[in-house]
């Protein structure tokens, strides 16, 4: 049985942008490790010659008509925003302090 | 029989003689509605008002003798993950508790061509992601048959408000066996449909290569009607099967002459509750009675299902979810505290001397997207992420998530194996009954494991079926899960009909 260590855990937790308390980081490295063992389960099959199957329905190239058409006007797409201003989404400094 | 009892294909014709109006319909099931749910809690909101408005509209229009849609009057339920332009559309989660959409996902606007009336939006689990509409962060449904007991999930609100009688017709959605294992706990219809037969544009996200839409009532005949409403091709949506769709409802009596029926040897295993598997077994002879034809066949990836499912959708939940980032909508952390924590952080770093510590500590930016995330999401919504996040990371793609692509394939081989030999795949839904609220709230895996019979379905992109077959001797209803090919999603409604025509189980109620 694998086991994921708490580290792993806390490493993926930013990979994920989640932000885990102590507690939270002891609990998920427990199920973590669970589940992953479970799904280990899987190494027994034998899959060397087998495509792997993305999508239920396998279709390719759908490609949408070159033509203009109405777009989501700006004020709805902002109007869902915690923070914002007219024109942008407003986020913390990303740059400097 | 109260209006609330009707069906939706007896009220329609009620509405077509002119025996009751809309108005009529929709006030009856707003009352049962506000009688029961307090103690069922299938409803996140209900519209009252928008409700009654196009009642009175729908009664309009019929007695001006203008052309009506499909569904003209009849009241629906909606799952909250559907959007719905101009209305809260919250997943159950905080992280969307004040989202207003702003256009409606195809479902919707196909409902409301058909002149459906849409009387609220449903519970569910939180992004869809369970098995018992625990995980909801905003309020509690119970299983109408017994309040102890959870409805199933993650339709479970769907489901409830069904088998309360509090509307005829009600949208789950279905990524694992959502539609169909609450149908099976609650003793109701739920059909999946192949996938691509109902668009699924403006649905909120969960696992976009197995999500579906699809219909839940409390008969064959209604089930088809309403997927006859809302299937079809959408260009919005491009995964959605550029193929007619046919008229279920004009079929669904015909019954199937010759039908053979595939019994999977792996689904009568260890783990099956032994009143599930008696009362699946008595329906299996209702259709032997009825002439068809019994094959036991196997489907040796079955036992796979699970973990390639717990690879393949948290992967995909972990990209989806993504989006929710507490800039473009969705809930965001307090930057004051958040900036002020960060600055305690750095201190404390500085003054110990932790030049490592420093160095790794998140910026401004990662900070608010990290808890504005952590405040945002329930516990299952981000074990799925964080899982996700593991199995797509370096050093583990390989392993986990094209390892479980390649099994999908090996499951779906096994179908289409199984298919030449059999016309529909008969089983259990769920291994068990309702189960007590509360009692795998801790034990994910033990949760994961309610989906054994229903993932494979939606890991082939198959059409399945849920219809109430029995009764335990504690009085909870038992499911029937019925598979087909792709596009065949009348036979199943077909088969479901045949059974309901000779059984009383699917027109047994709770008292509530």
């Amino acid at each position: 049985m694998s086991s994921l260590t708490r580290e792993e855990v806390e490493k993926v937790s930013l990979l994920a942008r989640l932000r885990l308390s102590e507690e939270e980081l002891s609990t998920m490295t427990e199920q973590m490790s669970q589940i992953v063992s479970y799904v280990e389960l899987l190494e027994e099959v034998n899959t060397d010659d087998v495509e792997p199957m993305a999508h239920a329905v396998e279709q390719h190239n759908i490609f949408a008509e070159d033509a203009e058409h109405e777009s989501l006007p700006r004020d709805a797409a902002l109007a869902n925003a915690p923070k914002r201003d007219d024109e942008c989404f407003r986020v913390p400094a990303v740059l400097g302090d | 029989m109260a209006l609330y009892e009707a069906s939706a294909t007896q009220l329609l014709s009620q509405l077509e003689s002119g025996e009751v109006t809309s108005v009529e319909v929709t006030q009856a099931c707003l009352d049962r509605i506000r009688e029961h749910d307090g103690a069922v809690g299938a409803f996140l909101k209900v519209m009252d008002e928008k409700a009654l408005a196009k009642a009175a509209e729908v009664d309009r229009k019929r007695k001006a003798g203008e052309d009506l849609g499909l569904l003209a009057g009849v009241p629906v339920a909606v799952k909250d993950l559907l959007c719905t332009e101009g209305e809260v559309t919250t997943c159950a989660s905080k992280m969307l508790e004040n989202f207003v959409p702003p256009y409606s996902s195809t479902v919707i606007k196909k409902l409301e061509a058909a002149d459906a009336v849409i009387v609220g939006k449903t519970n569910m689990d939180e992004f869809a992601m369970g098995g018992s509409t625990e995980n909801s962060a905003l309020g509690k449904t119970r299983n109408p048959w017994n309040t102890d007991l959870v409805p199933g999930g993650s339709s479970g609100g769907a489901a409830a408000c069904l088998a309360a009688q509090m509307v005829p017709l009600s949208i789950g959605t279905d990524t694992g066996g959502s539609i169909r294992q609450p149908a099976s706990f609650c003793g109701v219809v739920g059909l999946k449909p192949t996938y691509g037969r109902v668009s699924r544009f403006g649905l909120i996200a969960f696992a976009s290569s197995l999500d579906q839409i699809g219909p839940m009532a409390r008969t064959a005949e209604d089930t088809a009607l309403f997927l006859e409403a809302m299937a079809g091709h959408d260009p919005q949506d491009s995964t959605s099967a550029n193929v007619a769709c046919p008229l279920f409802s004009k079929t669904v009596d015909q019954p199937l002459e010759g039908l053979r029926i595939g019994l999977v040897k792996e689904h009568f295993g260890e783990g099956l509750d032994s009143e599930v598997e008696k009362s699946v077994r008595e329906a299996v002879a209702v259709y032997e009675k009825l002439g068809a034809k019994v094959v036991d066949i196997s489907l040796p990836h079955n036992k796979y299902g699970i973990a390639t499912y717990y690879i393949i959708a948290p992967s995909e939940a972990s990209s989806n979810l993504a989006r929710f980032d507490g800039a473009h909508y969705g809930h965001r952390c307090d930057e004051a505290t958040m900036l002020e924590e960060l600055q305690k952080e750095k201190e404390a770093f500085e003054a110990a001397g932790d030049e490592l510590g420093l160095k790794r500590m998140d910026t401004p930016l990662i900070r608010m997207y990290r808890q504005s995330r952590a405040e945002g999401f329930g516990p299952e919504v981000k074990r799925r992420i964080m899982l996700g996040t593991y199995t797509l990371s370096a050093g583990y793609y390989d392993a986990f998530y094209l390892k479980a692509l390649k099994v999908r394939r090996l499951i779906r081989e096994d179908y289409d194996k199984a298919f030449k030999a059999v016309d529909v795949i008969v089983g259990p839904t769920a291994p068990n009954p309702a189960f007590a609220a509360g009692s795998k709230t801790n034990d994910p895996l033990a949760m994961y494991l309610e989906d054994l019979y229903t993932v494979t379905a939606n890991l082939a992109g198959i059409p399945a079926i849920s219809i109430p077959c029995g009764m335990t001797s504690g009085g909870l209803p038992v499911g029937l899960h019925m598979q087909a090919p792709a596009l065949e999603e009348d036979r199943l409604l077909r088969a479901a009909y045949m059974f309901q025509k000779e059984t009383a189980w699917h027109a047994k109620t709770p008292s509530l």
